[in-house]
């Protein structure tokens, strides 16, 4: 028999509901892969106590005949939402010892609806990477490696630690946010699937902020079904966010059987970037194959201010993290390092607090901000902001359902091996995915296939606003052809 | 719009005359029961921090949600100002560090605010009316306060403000002396208090100016200007004016030039201080809040605010002058304050106009200011002194007699009808009961009788002792006439 630990979170509901295990021989089964695996580094803290007494009360509940939508199904989450009574940390030194007195609306969905916490995932520092390396509390290691090697790789980034969590068969499924590619790429380079919803489908309230108007939170699960199942309990209106949309949260699971048939899925040829990998195009070829296959129609389209996407967002995202992050200054919580006089102390506390990457997006955002500055940088990025989404605009209203592209331009790469020197070497990671972030789009990324060391692919799919469901159909197409990811043997245990 | 020059506002200095010019940013804090962007009450006093939300604490992944209210009570402010309203307006952030500012920026609004230009009129005492410009208003929150004399190594920081909303009404350099300045802020105040959006209580802190001040020769250009920041009382914003003017003339007059700062007023030395100068200016790095998304509302939202508005204080003046005949002085006095218009509306309801505001601006406010009080706890109702008004118009009491009644009623109350009959007030109107004491007055005092003839003033002599002889009741039109008729004088 499999491990509990290594059922899909619909095949342990399934479990659960017809009594073939308790919820808390789950959520145990889940504590000690958790504790064989610290040698990721994907927990910057576990909660074995808050597990049991959720699972606990999750097996009362199912006794009782009242169990609730997700009951018993143990949960990782990314340290960026804030948990009650749970230290919150954004990855970040500056947030030591800090206890959130709230919890973040998404997660209190996940409780109210039954699900187990596991404690709290490792991540870029406050979001701001692509690969864990940012963490103040240390890289996070992938579960994967490239056949016949022990190099250590990254998981991707900024949900490192959800994404290795959920490939490691260390939760069920796990919270994660994308400012700009942060769910999806991590996903694709771990074999899992992970939505980032549109814009305003899940609440931002007790999520720390990176970038507002890009933020969104979503889920990271080993399955199509596992991610539509998660998004329909992490969503929904919620008056605390003016930016939440006031919309019915539709029956996300019901449209993963869907199918594509009579879709219409456009190619955007400006995704065909130079110097891409042969591997990367005939992984994109299968995917539209896969969709043609199940009856969509394969159209190529042009969304032509893609190429200004990733400089416009590293201007718009610094911008909003330079202010978010203000708040953080030594006065009311957190770390405080003390100066000779006020100023002192909000610069030593801030050099201290802050690490390398945080530090250079808030200086590129203050900069962008600045007098003299802000017509030509920010004024002019929200334009080309405007231009990307009316792009999108035009193919949707042309009869495109759907849009298929790379999730990433290669596979996980070796920790220590990107962007050391040069930055943007990294931020080239999410060239695919930003642009889904400055539209306020949702996109998923599902796993299509191996390169040629073993290293798992994911495609992307992109959809209307609010038109989830389109994209858990197309995803399951996907999944279903190119057949569930073989996750790696425990070698870390 | 252009001023005129008016030579007698002009300032002399030592080698010509100038102008001073004048522009304010007046902060009203807004009344709301809770704050511009959190449900944290704005109560004013409390313990230190009583009155802090998550939101206001600046608490991560906490995010602002616009209290509807504050966005009523702008538009009205707007509508009481006659500005154009504008449908859309954008919440920006203002971006600066402080320790009593939890969130590392104000959000406030400053490309797209929620009311354009409009204007006040201002009466100034000689009689005369100026229209001062209003540029902008806008929404946006109030800092906390940093406590610095609680700790001697540390500052304690009270976020009970933090989060509060405020208006920022911004004037057009329209004003051209102090006393333009404190009229214009005393008019403002009165719109404000009479449209219920802030309680205009400048020692809470509710209204606090920044004075934007700079000299010219008349005819020239604009001076450089300094803003004098934060002065909370109408006096001190004169003063404020005046030694700032004089020290920008003193300077320049010795051949020196202004440069642009921020100033502080001290009045316990009369003089502005250096706070900052443009060099060392903040730069705020304003932009559009992602919190939030634009305030957008429509005409129809905006009309059913207009229609709740209370009558302003430069319509109701004009109705005064117009119904009840007063005086351009008069009402101005009376509508300074909606309660104290609305206590003499109800005083010369159905009675004689002039004769009501004489007792309630001469009698009553002089009465209220003696004591401290005010028009809400005055101990003599607006029935009480109407039916004093009704008993002289009646002829039941005379002038004096009034006077004497109100002082009964002042401070021991009662009907003055009934205290009129149970005191024996009432004025002897009984020409017989007159006409004994006149007689009696004329036999004790013949001498009197003959100089009266040859001098007509002594009558007033007589009316005198008719008035004591009778208790002062008599009704002197009666005993006037009595007298002339006795003593032979026409």
């Amino acid at each position: 028999m499999t491990h509990l630990n290594e059922l899909t979170l619909a095949e342990a509901r399934d479990g659960l509901k017809a009594k073939d295990f308790s919820a808390t021989d789950l959520a145990k089964a889940h504590l000690s892969a958790i504790e064989a695996a610290r040698g990721l580094n994907a927990y910057l803290l576990e909660t074995p106590d808050r597990a049991l007494q959720m699972a606990g009360v999750a097996d009362a509940k199912i006794a009782s005949g009242e169990a609730r939508p997700l009951e018993g199904l143990p949960l990782g989450v990314k340290d960026l939402f804030c948990t009650h009574g749970v230290a919150t940390t954004a990855g970040s030194k500056i947030l030591e010892g800090f206890q959130p007195h709230y919890e973040s609306a998404v997660t209190h969905n996940l409780w109210r609806d039954g699900a187990v916490m596991l404690g709290k995932l490792n991540l870029d520092e406050f979001a701001m990477g692509s690969s864990n390396e940012t963490s103040a509390y240390g890289d996070v290691v992938s579960p994967w490696r490239r056949a016949g090697s022990e190099t250590k790789l990254v998981p991707g980034g900024s949900s490192g630690g959800s994404a290795a969590a959920v490939a490691a068969h260390l939760c069920l499924g796990a919270t994660a946010t994308d400012t700009g590619g942060s769910i999806r790429q991590p996903a694709a380079f771990t074999g899992t699937v992970g939505i980032k919803p549109t814009y305003g489908r899940c609440s931002r309230w007790g999520t720390v902020a990176y970038a507002s108007s890009l933020d969104q939170a979503g889920p990271i699960a080993r399955t199509v079904r596992d991610c539509a199942i998660l998004l329909g309990s992490m969503s929904g209106a919620d008056a605390r966010d003016t930016t939440c949309a006031d919309l019915a949260v539709p029956d996300f699971e019901a449209a993963v059987a869907r199918g594509v048939k009579g879709l219409t899925i456009g190619i955007p040829k400006e995704y065909r970037v130079e110097g891409m990998s042969a591997e990367i195009q005939a992984l994109w070829d299968k995917g539209a194959a896969m969709l043609k296959d199940a009856g969509a129609t394969i159209r190529e389209i042009s969304l032509p201010h893609t190429r200004y996407a990733l400089p416009a967002y590293y201007i718009v995202a610094p911008a909003e993290a330079s202010s978010n992050l203000a708040r953080y200054d030594g006065v009311r919580y957190g770390l405080r390092v003390p100066g000779k006089d006020i100023a002192g102390m909000y610069e030593n506390t801030r050099a201290a607090g802050f690490g390398r990457e945080v530090k250079r997006r808030i200086m590129i955002g203050t900069y962008v901000l600045s007098a003299g500055y802000y017509d030509a940088y920010y004024v002019r990025a929200q334009k080309i902001r405007t231009l990307i989404k009316r792009d999108f605009e035009e193919a949707y209203a042309s009869g495109i359902d759907a849009i298929l592209t790379p999730a990433t331009p290669s596979a996980a790469f070796g920790i220590g091996e990107k962007g050391s020197g040069d930055p943007v070497e990294m931020y080239l990671q999410d060239v695919f995915t930003i642009t889904v972030n400055m539209a306020g789009l949702p996109g998923i990324s599902v796993p299509a296939g191996l390169d040629a060391q073993g290293l798992p692919l994911g495609l992307q799919l992109i959809g209307r606003p609010f038109d989830e469901e389109t994209l858990f159909a197309a995803a399951q197409v996907i999944e279903t052809a190119a057949g569930r990811t073989q996750l790696p043997k425990a070698w870390w245990a | 719009m252009t001023v005129a020059v008016n030579p007698k506002k002009l300032i002399k200095g030592g080698l010509h005359d100038w102008e001073v010019v004048i522009g304010m940013e007046i902060h009203a804090q807004v009344t709301s029961r809770s704050k511009l962007f959190s449900g944290a009450s704005t109560e004013f006093g409390g313990e230190p921090n009583d009155h802090v939300s998550l939101v206001d604490a600046a608490m991560p992944g906490m995010l602002p949600v616009i209290n509807e209210e504050c966005v009523a009570q702008a538009v009205r402010t707007g509508l009481g100002l006659k500005a154009r309203i504008n449908h859309r307006s954008v919440f920006d952030r203002k971006n600066y560090f402080y320790p009593d500012l939890p969130q590392g920026y104000q959000i406030s609004q400053f490309k797209d605010p929620i009311v354009g230009e409009g204007e006040v009129l201002v009466d100034l005492p000689e009689g005369e009316t100026i229209t001062v410009g209003i540029e902008r208003l806008h929404l946006e929150q109030d800092a906390g306060k940093s406590l610095h004399d609680q700790n001697p190594t540390q500052s304690f920081v009270d976020l009970n403000r933090s989060g509060v909303a405020l208006m920022e009404i911004v004037s057009r350099p329209d004003l051209r002396s102090s006393e333009e300045a404190r009229a214009y802020v005393t008019k403002l105040r009165t719109i404000l208090r009479y449209l219920g959006t802030c309680d205009g209580d400048m020692e809470k802190g509710s209204l606090r100016a920044d004075v934007n001040v700079s000299v010219r020769k008349p005819g020239e250009p604009l001076g450089t200007r300094c803003e004098i920041k934060n002065v909370n009382s109408i006096r001190f914003i004169g003063q404020a004016i005046e030694v700032e003017a004089r020290r920008q003339i003193a300077i320049i007059e010795d051949g020196g030039t202004i440069s642009q700062e921020t100033r502080l007023f001290d009045p316990g030395k009369g003089e502005t201080r250096s706070m900052r100068s443009k060099e060392e200016a903040h730069d705020y790095r304003y932009f559009p809040d992602p919190d939030l998304l634009p305030l957008e509302f429509d005409q129809a939202y905006v009309d059913s605010l207009a229609e709740g508005l209370p009558e302003l204080p430069d319509a109701k003046k004009a109705r005064f002058i117009e119904s009840y005949g007063l005086s351009p002085y008069d009402a101005g006095v009376l509508i300074a304050e909606r309660s104290s218009a609305d206590y003499f509306e109800a005083v010369a309801k159905g009675r004689d106009g002039k004769a009501a505001a004489n007792w309630v601006i001469n009698e009553l406010f002089g009465r209220l200011n003696k004591e401290g009080k005010d028009i809400e706890t005055s101990p003599v109702s607006a029935t009480q002194l109407g039916a004093i008004v009704d008993l002289i118009g009646e002829g039941v009491i005379s002038g004096k007699i009034a006077k004497d009644l109100f002082e009964i009623v002042w401070s021991e109350g009662g009907d003055p009808r009934a205290l009129v009959e149970s005191r024996g007030m009432k004025q002897v109107t009984d020409t017989g009961a007159i006409e004994a004491a006149v007689d009696e007055i004329i036999a004790k005092n013949p001498d009197k009788v003959q100089q009266a003839k040859e001098k007509p003033t002594l009558l007033g002599w007589f009316v005198g002792q008719t008035m004591k002889a009778t208790g002062g009741k008599a009704n002197p039109a009666a005993v006037n006439a009595l007298l002339k008729a006795k003593l032979g004088i026409e």
